[in-house]
């Protein structure tokens, strides 16, 4: 993407007195790990191609609060949750969508207990549904022959029973969706959540991640799908172990929808 | 001197009922000594859960093999246990098959020929299961937790069963009069011919000792629960009944933590306000848990209900990578201190002399809490809704906010958020620098 994107901020909308259709959650990922800006700028750009009245908050947009509390510092949670709520609130917004499984689970079942109750859903979920709306289209059919296997998020999935949103977007291109043995309920873990993305394995054996891509490499796919730039990060770092990097690649739902624009 | 035999049988009843409802005095009062939680929410679920799920079995059966031999001894125990309805009236008032005498011959012949192909079908089941964990080995049940006692306590269930419905066959098979009818002795047909070298008297005393052991060995099987891990068999309702019902990824925001967050919030808040009614001897509530008083009640009643299985264990990312965290030993590990601190206050006239110990170090270590991805595959795999998560997450609550004992690098991640809102060391302002970067 060599254009600059516009991305317009609350503030903004503020400033003009309007109201965006979709809040959209950056999340911490999103905004500063150089990976996963490349899903965020990727489902901009189709926000963008879908004509999508969106906003973020920008600066204003502070982390979640979610590893905190999975860490167990429900404090720094609590603290993180009841700022962000303010501001969520002070805008008066109603609907978030967020590229980021975790922060959309925070934001969706935990703020609600602190005052902020919003209709929040995940960018697989929006992607769906702009496709279902006739918003979004794919012109390019870049996927054909190629095959996919989706990687379950566990905080879209088994935490929040979204297994078909994330399928269905991907069986709109015309790539082989395979599953790996262990999907949707039963899927494994990438190994990054539950604070475990900031620290170092406890000892053991092998690492989840490397044992997750194993899994993906079963199917023999092209492009292991992600919906979570953690996942993504460590389904990344297990085709690497593997020394397959050079015929498989991880991929966003978002990156490779966008591609096909 | 005939009603001696109806004595001796109301007294073992008394006995063996008896202990057994103080057992379950204990498990009830044991529970309660976890902190309180209210659910009385969305009673039609919970009882759809409780019928799907308990009832019906419904996630036992995710893995068909295990599921489908469960489900044998399941009904087989329960339908099974029709026939000690009749043994009960018949020992107390010295009867014999008052069953015979109420219905038709052919109904009574139906009831105990189900019975029969039932007892056989759990003979099977239970000694599948006994291969499964004495010669195939599966590896979920040589976990190190499963060493001694716990790989005991499974064998001796399945002798118990195997035990009890031989009894329950050769009783039926050595009942001359029964096997008479030639109603309903589709199994003991085939047993009773081992006895025909007998003599009418010996016969008898056989089909006596049958019935007697049979009972018996029921009422001390009762008994054994509490002492067990098979408990399940009667806690999975309840446990299931109050089973979590929000999203598996809602974790429950801690209301102390709340007050003090909304106190810190507040604008109009007076800093040197002199607290309100203080009660110098008020403990200050401890935030998450160090020992099992610390866990709901329905924390402890998970533990009270884990039957071993492992099922949570086998899909832990954390255990099939070699890491010391079993979600099964936590629930072993609750289980068990639970129980140590019940003998404690049993010991000590109804209250809890501090023993210098407790769940946390002692039973359950950091390193255990610290790998675990809170990925909930331990909570969708337990087929009667036990939350292994829940007690990690508590556990992990009380070892940063009350210890301040997270690992170094999460601490460095903590205080990133605290200081610039994100988990990582960047500024606040540069957080839509994303947009112009190409």
């Amino acid at each position: 993407m060599s254009e600059q994107l516009k991305v317009p901020t609350m503030a903004e909308f503020m400033a003009e007195g309007k109201q965006p259709e979709i809040l959209f959650w950056v999340g911490s990922a999103g905004s500063y790990d150089d990976r996963a800006k490349k899903i965020t700028k990727a489902f901009v750009k189709l926000l963008h191609e879908a004509k999508v009245d969106f906003a973020v908050l920008g600066t204003e947009e502070s982390a979640t609060g979610d590893i905190a509390k999975r860490v167990g510092n429900e404090f720094l949670f609590q603290m993180q949750a009841v700022m962000n709520i303010e501001i969520l609130n002070g805008y008066g917004i109603k609907r978030i969508v967020t590229c980021d499984p975790h922060s959309f689970n925070c934001i969706k079942n935990e703020y609600p207990g602190l005052g902020g109750t919003y209709d929040v859903i995940h960018h697989t979920q929006y992607i769906k549904e702009l496709f279902e709306t006739g918003r979004l289209t794919l012109k390019e059919d870049k996927f054909k022959g190629k095959r996919i296997t989706f990687h379950d998020p566990c905080y879209l999935g088994r935490a929040n029973k979204e297994y078909d949103a994330p399928r269905d977007v991907l069986g709109k291109t015309s790539a082989t969706l395979t599953e790996m043995k262990r999907h949707k309920s039963t899927a494994l873990c990438c190994g990054a959540g539950g604070g475990q993305m900031f620290k170092e394995p406890e000892p053991g054996t092998m690492d989840i991640n490397v044992l997750r891509t194993e899994d993906a490499l079963k199917t023999n796919p092209d492009i292991i799908a992600t919906g979570c730039p953690y996942c993504n990060t460590m389904m990344t770092d297990g085709v690497k172990y593997k020394e397959k990097e050079g015929s498989i690649v991880v991929k966003d739902v978002a990156e490779i929808i966008a591609e096909g624009l | 001197m005939d009603f001696i035999p109806n004595i001796l049988f109301a007294i073992a009843l008394i006995i063996g009922g008896g202990y057994f409802a103080k057992n379950v005095k204990s498990l009830i009062r044991n529970i309660k000594l976890g902190r309180d939680q209210e659910i009385k929410d969305n009673k039609s679920e919970r009882w759809k859960n409780t019928i799907n799920i308990a009832l019906g079995q419904s996630k036992m059966v995710k893995r068909p093999i295990a599921g489908f031999l469960h489900i044998v001894v399941y009904v087989g125990f329960i339908i099974i246990n029709i026939e000690v309805l009749e043994i009960i009236i018949d020992g107390l008032f010295g009867t014999h098959r008052i069953g015979l005498s109420i219905l038709p011959v052919s109904v009574y012949g139906f009831l105990i020929a189900s019975f029969e192909i039932l007892a056989v079908g759990v003979l099977v089941s239970v000694i599948a299961f006994w291969i499964r964990r004495n010669i195939i080995k599966l590896k979920r049940f040589l976990s190190a937790e499963m060493k001694g006692w716990p790989k005991s306590d499974g064998n001796i269930i399945l002798y118990f069963e195997v035990v009890l419905m031989c009894l329950f066959l050769i009783m039926n098979a050595t009942d001359s009069s029964f096997q008479a009818l030639d109603s309903g002795n589709v199994i003991s047909q085939f047993i009773a011919p081992l006895f025909s070298g007998l003599s009418e008297a010996t016969l008898h005393v056989v089909e006596r000792t049958a019935w007697w052991l049979h009972i018996l060995g029921i009422l001390v099987f009762l008994n054994y629960l509490y002492f067990s891990k098979h408990l399940h068999i009667l806690l999975a309702f309840p446990n299931v009944y109050y089973g979590k019902l929000t999203p598996q990824g809602q974790f429950t925001n801690n209301e102390a933590v709340t007050k003090e967050v909304k106190l810190m919030m507040d604008p109009t808040a007076d800093p040197f306000a002199a607290p309100a009614e203080a009660d110098a001897n008020a403990v200050p509530e401890k935030f998450g848990a160090s020992d099992v008083q610390d866990l709901s009640w329905l924390n402890l009643l998970n533990a009270y209900t884990c039957t071993e299985c492992g099922r949570c264990t086998s899909e832990c990312p954390a255990n099939q990578t070699g890491k010391k965290l079993s979600p099964r030993k936590i629930m072993m590990d609750t289980r068990d201190r639970l129980t140590e601190v019940g003998n404690n206050i049993d010991a000590n006239k109804g209250t809890f002399v501090p023993d210098g110990k407790q769940l946390l170090n002692d039973y359950i270590t950091k390193e255990e809490l610290w790998a675990c991805t809170s990925c909930n595959a331990c909570v969708e795999a337990c087929p009667v809704s036990i939350d292994p998560l829940n007690i990690i997450m508590e556990m992990r609550r009380y070892l940063v906010m009350e210890e301040s004992a997270a690992p170094t690098e999460l601490n460095y991640m903590m205080s990133n958020i605290e200081n610039n809102g994100a988990p990582w060391p960047y500024n606040q302002q540069d957080r839509l620098n994303w947009a112009q970067e190409n």
